[in-house]
């Protein structure tokens, strides 16, 4: 069944198609990422290589990428559970203009730091 | 049936708000690890022998397999259309192994 | 000495067809001033094409039956000024009610949607009174106190089936009981004289019910009546996970 896009454009939809995509690109993520530090059983100098190895501007990106998905989803999470847990019906659009700027501020300061 | 639907969402509701504090904590983390680079001399500074950051990061992976993969079955029903028990053990297993998977890594970085 | 002015027209394209399929046909109606989408409806059916299917009652927005996708959007037709949906050389698209098997053209069958409303235990079961006797006495319920209010929030639906055509998760699970139902169990659960709360919580559980809502508020945004199904099943959540924590659940 395809899904109108029309209907769909208001931002509390918008807020649920990214919180859906992040939450699955994460979970998809974390085996990897348990993986890479699993190498540490193998000592330092596993660990070491492995970050060598990662250490190029490709996997910088995607780390980028993560840690804003990361910032993301827990902000579209927070007005979930706002809405389910505490009730809150007003100011969903600010709530999800907010989840927007912490992911944008995580992503910015990601950035500030690296390297 | 319908109960362990319910028990499905309040687990990854209750993971959630625990994962809430856990990935605030480990943005700051990641921000304050990448200023000058990523070494694993660094890491293990910080996490070697640490039983705390240990315990933190046993309850962090556990809590992220089991919610991605409660989440992974709501994606998977509704848009692969896999449903029914069957499917709902398997991902409560993929859970359960991605965390220990996250465990047997918090180990390493434990003890290494 | 004023130019006769030919009158613009609107061009519309409507789905015709039956449960086996169909196809966008294309009319021409005049542009009006004020027309609204029902308006230009009646007129394709009166003037083009006398077999064309749709339904239709009070027109004025007080029955709930009009429903259709206007431009890919769930509305009431009677309510829907052409202007607010198409600008002037703009195509109107109409569609049956998305979510709802079609009986003819833009007449879907409701009675899905309406089966739902009984298996979410829509109906009120008064509390003293189970073999559905009047009770003795009335019940008191102050205006101001927050199940009342709650109740209240949700009370005016009337059925249309709005935020069921807009609801993404009915399309991906037939069996998910949608906005409206849900809404309508929620003024229950919160209304202090009825009886069977335990019995309808359980009836909205599990992944047919408020535990699949991902909160997109589609029903929120559509609802011609700005009510809040979404908060509605955020509602009914929040009741059945305290209810099973603290062991009040049968």
């Amino acid at each position: 069944m395809s899904l109108d896009p029309r209907g769909r454009s208001h931002p509390t939809y918008i807020a649920f198609i990214l919180h859906r995509v992040s939450g699955l690109l994460l979970a998809l993520f974390l085996p990897l990422h348990f993986w890479a530090l699993g190498q540490a059983i193998h000592g330092e100098a596993a660990l070491e290589g492995f970050l060598r190895w990662a250490d190029n501007p490709l996997l910088k990106a995607a780390e980028w990428a993560l840690v804003v998905l990361l910032a993301l989803h827990l902000a579209g999470g927070l007005r979930v559970m706002a809405l389910e847990f505490l009730g809150w019906r007003a100011r969903q659009k600010d709530m999800v203009a907010a989840s927007l700027g912490l992911a944008f501020a995580a992503g910015v300061l990601f950035l500030l730091n690296v390297g | 049936m319908s109960r362990g639907a319910v028990h499905l969402w309040a687990a990854q509701r209750v993971t959630a708000l625990f994962l809430g504090v856990a990935v605030a904590v480990h943005l700051v983390t990641i921000i304050i690890a990448v200023r000058g680079g990523l070494s694993a001399a660094e890491i293990l500074g910080r996490t070697q022998g640490a039983t705390a950051w240990f315990l933190f990061y046993c309850a962090f992976a556990l809590a992220a397999g089991l919610h991605a993969a409660i989440g992974l079955r709501t994606i998977a029903a509704e848009w692969l259309g896999w449903r029914g028990r069957g499917f709902d053990l398997a991902w409560l297993g993929i859970g359960l192994l991605t965390g220990l998977f996250g465990v047997r890594a918090a180990w390493g970085l434990y003890v290494a | 000495m004023e130019t006769l002015k030919a009158p613009e027209t609107l061009k519309v394209r409507v789905w015709r067809g039956d449960a086996a399929g169909g196809e966008f046909a294309e009319y021409a109606v005049p542009a009006r001033e004020n027309q609204t989408v029902l308006d230009v409806v009646t007129e394709i059916q009166r003037e083009i094409e006398p077999t064309l299917a749709y339904r239709f009652a009070c027109r004025v927005g007080m029955c709930g039956s009009c429903a259709m996708e206007v431009n890919g959007r769930a509305r009431w037709t009677c309510r829907t000024h052409v202007r607010r949906v198409a600008r002037p050389g703009e195509v109107l698209e109409l569609r049956p009610l998305a979510n709802l098997p079609v009986i003819r053209d833009l007449a879907t069958d409701m009675a899905p949607f309406f089966d739902k409303w009984a298996r979410a235990r829509g109906q009120f079961q008064p509390k003293d009174a189970g073999d559905g006797a009047v009770p003795d006495d009335f019940a008191v319920v102050p205006p101001e106190s927050k199940a009342r209010r709650e109740a209240d929030a949700g009370i005016e639906c009337i059925g249309c089936g709005v935020c069921y055509a807009s609801c993404d998760i009915v399309a991906w699970n037939p069996d998910y009981l949608g906005p409206a139902a849900m809404n309508r169990a929620w003024t229950l659960v919160n209304d202090v004289r009825d009886g069977a709360r335990g019995a309808r919580l359980e009836a909205v559980s599990g992944d047919a019910g408020c535990h699949s809502c991902h909160s997109t508020q589609s029903c929120t945004q559509h609802c011609p009546k700005n009510l809040d199904p979404s908060s509605a099943i955020a509602g009914l959540k929040r009741s059945l996970f305290w209810d099973s924590l603290l062991g009040r659940r049968g």
